[in-house]
């Protein structure tokens, strides 16, 4: 690893400033715009919006089904990338090509299709009902469209760093009798976890804000299948800008500090 | 080489073959049920404004829910003319955004509503639950599809008519409370615009009865066909007004003060009403509406003037936070 | 099929023999979550547009509302790919290269985008620029539109996708460390050419990488946009506002005809992508037997 300063190296000061400016322009001086707005607020206000039962409601739901999507695709996404990257199998080529779909696929084009799918009417979601159970407008529906949408995070942030663990290590790990498990767990599992980490909280971070998917497969019901994201803009549409603000400035944060958290842990994990 | 010169030469042709404005342009910022009726109302305007020897003019159409599209034109969508839902949304236009004087209802005939329309029920072909009134919705197992007041003007004139039903049945407010208080229990989706519940109701198959302004209800008949649904007319109902307005600011800003006017001014002429009528809308002009009779069924209408005191009560008791609304789902 | 990969290595055989059948199971794991979150909603947007034959298929595309959103949705790509393009070397560049005090909060601030919520993206826009924003009046007084306008599309366009190529490039930057460039400057090449010469060629398969995710991002995004737009239609509607639109008119046909548009683009674009991976990882290889 030669990951360290180098005198001789030029455009320390050209790159960092470029960065910092196109960031502050495009990404921080807007988003201080909505810190402002919210500053309008006194902290009795704010409270009061943030822990109105509808907001709490929404809030609860979003972090949720954003939690257990990311979840889901820590495990589903851990396996496709390790089926990915140790197997060569009929398809491989295509399945890996598709994997960054969600993210290409325009999130209303994925809201519409997946409600077509799994509404109780729908090619899966007819199989539901007759089992006695409903997908689309309950908190699953929610958590299905979240999956999809951030399927391909942990998939990609895991692919390169078990491509990079030689074969030849699980191999002699097994050789020397340890159990899949214990190869799994000894082995693997202290090398995977920061990359791991940084996928499960890129998924959890946009699965809290994602909108056009969700909209369409939640029911929208207030204090049971309303996210927060449309509480924003059923705040905006009853001109209530400084409401709208607050909740966004709460998302924010929150998911800032997750980010910023997981940053330092996967610092803490390289570290040791 | 040659691709990145190819590449800039398709973004150049691009850049300058994007939309050119016309000589003169106006935009038309209306709600969700009204494309098909504008689409050709823009139509027959032209002509008109033309055959009075003027120039073709380029009309834009923006569609959206009632309140979103408000909120746009408060936040700067040059709007030379908005045609929204209900008087609240317009209101804002004023309160907000000082775009319009604050008696802008006054300025046309009929407080500024050419056309009107109501709330009715469209239910599945044969009527399977037996639907014939208010008080059906509220029946155990009955799925009831509405959008979210929140977020759709129509909503909110399916709550009140549901409100208004229940008052003048059962006698006072705590009754009129409880009763659409149950009317939402039933409700399985809340979508957040009318016709994203016309969607869920006539392509998803959820729900067994949609609450949809009339107009709205008609084209999903006409669109599906027919054979699948049916209208209910509910004993008590109420008037729907969907007014309109020229926006002062961005006319007076663009020149197209003279254009705007006489555009709202068609929709009362006898071919804009009757077209209003073609697209299910009731027109305001007695004899066409008389024209039109078979097609829309006689209903004791109540008003929002009349019976809620205007949109400025019944907006913040109602559907603001805190209010009827609110109270309904966190009492749930 | 399986024993030309046994062959592989005589001493692990055993231990790999008792995971054909966990191997097994995987493979077909990831064929059923592939059959099942990914082609079933291609399969029923590809369906759903196709119901009624290849011609309305064509007719909704090349329908003249739906060119001028594809048209705007190219230009909103053109103009946002290549500014994050510039933007990820120079963020990939300072990350990577050097060592310095709040290093983590760049980096972390540079994925913000990625969790913040499209409403959000589309909101902060407008309270900027919006008529009751921060510039509302001045911008008003010099007749400048930016919300509502292409300007403001591009602006919640780039918002959404500032991380993609950064995020790429960074892990791959440094991995490679600072030793070639150091040996260029030795030989006496000025930091242009140095990264002309010997960067950018190392970089280039990455870097296509990013661009390519970028753009597929780009041209997709519906939230942001759909806030700052205004919807109007011919001339402020990308391509999937106008899926939106024509799927709100009772136009399903047309609606999944153009959404299959979208997904053909998208795929076409994963492909390319695909195909610039596996240039890397030949390079890589290649790397590996020096």
């Amino acid at each position: 690893m030669s990951r360290r300063t180098s005198p001789v190296i030029p455009g320390f000061g050209l790159t960092l400033g470029y960065t910092l400016v196109y960031l502050s322009l495009l990404v921080l001086i807007p988003l201080g715009a909505m810190f402002v707005h919210a500053a309008q607020l006194t902290w009795a206000e704010f409270w009061a919006i943030i822990s109105a039962p509808r907001v709490l409601a929404a809030l609860k739901l979003s972090f949720a089904t954003a939690f257990a999507a990311a979840v889901i695709n820590g495990i589903i996404g851990t396996l496709l990338a390790w089926t990915l990257v140790r197997y060569t199998f009929p398809g491989r080529k295509v399945i890996e090509a598709m994997i960054d779909l969600p993210f290409a696929l325009p999130t209303a084009v994925a809201g519409i299709a997946l409600t077509a799918l799994y509404a109780p009417s729908g090619l899966v979601g007819q199989f539901a009902t007759d089992l006695g159970f409903k997908i689309a407008y309950t908190p699953i529906g929610i958590t299905l469209a979240l999956t999809f949408v951030t399927l391909p995070f942990v998939v990609r942030t895991i692919q390169p760093v078990l491509a990079d663990i030689p074969r030849e290590v699980e191999e002699a790990a097994a050789c020397l009798g340890a159990k899949p498990l214990q190869v799994f767990r000894h082995v693997l599992l202290p090398a995977l976890l920061p990359a791991w980490l940084t996928g499960f909280s890129l998924a959890f971070a946009r699965g809290v804000g994602e909108y056009g998917s969700v909209i369409f497969i939640a029911g929208n019901m207030p204090m049971k299948t309303e996210i927060l994201p449309l509480l924003i803009m059923v705040k905006l549409d009853q001109y209530d800008y400084t409401g709208a603000t607050a909740i966004g400035v709460l998302m924010l944060v929150v998911s800032f500090i997750l980010l910023l958290l997981i940053n330092l842990l996967q610092r803490q994990i390289a570290k040791s | 080489m040659s691709i990145r010169r190819f590449a800039l030469a398709a973004l150049a042709s691009a850049i300058f073959a994007g939309p050119v404005a016309a000589a003169e342009t106006l935009l038309n910022v209306s709600y969700d049920p009204t494309r098909e009726l504008y689409s050709e109302f823009n139509a027959a305007f032209n002509k008109h404004w033309q055959a009075q020897g003027n120039e073709a003019i380029t009309i834009q159409q923006s569609h959206g829910g009632s309140g979103k599209q408000a909120r746009a034109v408060i936040d700067g969508l040059r709007a030379d003319v908005v045609t929204l839902a209900l008087a609240g949304d317009i209101d804002e236009l004023y309160k907000l955004g000082k775009l319009i004087p604050e008696n802008w209802q006054e300025r046309l005939p009929q407080s500024s509503t050419p056309y009107t329309s109501t709330i009715v029920f469209l239910v599945r072909k044969g009527n399977p639950e037996g639907i014939k009134d208010w008080d059906d919705l509220v029946k155990p197992g009955v799925e009831v599809i509405t959008p979210n007041p929140k977020t759709s003007g129509g909503a909110r004139w399916n709550f009140l008519a549901a409100w208004a039903y229940a008052q003048q049945k059962y006698g006072s407010e705590e009754k009129a409370q409880e009763f659409v208080e149950k009317l939402y229990k039933n409700v399985p989706v809340l979508d957040t615009g009318a016709r994203g519940s016309t969607i869920t109701f006539v392509n998803n198959q959820i729900g067994d009865v949609l609450l949809a302004w009339e107009n709205e209800a008609f084209l999903a008949l006409k669109e599906e066909g027919g054979d699948n649904f049916e209208i209910v007319a509910p004993s008590l109902s109420i008037l729907a007004e969907p007014p309109v307005a020229v926006v002062d600011e961005n006319v007076d800003k663009k020149g197209t003060r003279k254009v705007a006017e006489a555009y709202l001014n068609y929709l009362y002429s006898d071919e804009g009403q009757r077209l209003a009528a073609k697209h299910f809308y009731r027109p305001r002009n007695q004899a066409i509406a008389g024209e039109f009779a078979k097609q829309f069924p006689e209903l004791k209408l109540v008003t929002i003037d009349k019976d809620f005191n205007g949109w400025k009560t019944a907006q913040p008791k109602f559907f603001n936070d805190g209010g009827v609304f609110d109270q309904i789902y966190q009492a749930q | 099929m399986s024993s030309v990969t046994l062959s592989a290595s005589a001493s692990a055989n055993a231990a790999r023999r008792g995971n054909v059948l966990g191997r097994r199971l995987l493979i077909i794991s990831a064929w059923l979550v592939f059959v099942l979150f990914l082609v079933l909603p291609l399969f029923i947007v590809l369906s759903e547009a196709l119901k009624h034959g290849f011609g309305t298929f064509f007719g909704a595309i090349f329908e003249p509302d739906a060119i001028s959103a594809l048209k705007l949705t190219l230009l909103a790509v053109g103009i946002s790919v290549p500014l994050n393009l510039v933007f990820g070397v120079a963020a990939a560049w300072c990350v990577s290269k050097y060592e310095f005090r709040g290093k983590s909060i760049l980096v972390t601030l540079i994925d913000l985008p990625f969790s913040v919520s499209p409403v959000i993206a589309g909101l902060i826009y407008v309270l900027l620029f919006g008529a009751q924003g921060f510039f509302g009046p001045w911008l008003r007084e010099h007749d400048i539109q930016i919300i509502f306008a292409l300007p403001g599309i591009v602006l919640a366009t780039v918002f959404v996708t500032v991380p993609f190529v950064a995020r790429e490039l960074i892990p791959l930057m440094q991995e490679q460390g600072t030793q070639e460039e150091e040996a260029a400057r030795l030989l006496g090449a000025n930091g242009w050419q140095m990264f002309w010469h010997v960067t950018l060629p190392n970089i280039k398969w990455g870097l296509i990488y990013g661009v390519v995710l970028c753009t597929a991002r780009a041209m997709g995004e519906f939230g942001a946009v759909s806030v700052v737009s205004g919807h109007i239609r011919g001339y402020t509607n990308t391509l999937p506002l106008h899926v939106e639109i024509l799927y709100n008119e009772y136009n399903h046909v047309a609606a999944f005809s153009v959404a299959s548009l979208l997904l053909l683009l998208a795929v076409f674009i994963l492909l390319l992508k695909q195909w610039s991976e596996s240039r890397i990882n030949r390079l890589k290889a290649s790397a590996g037997e020096e």
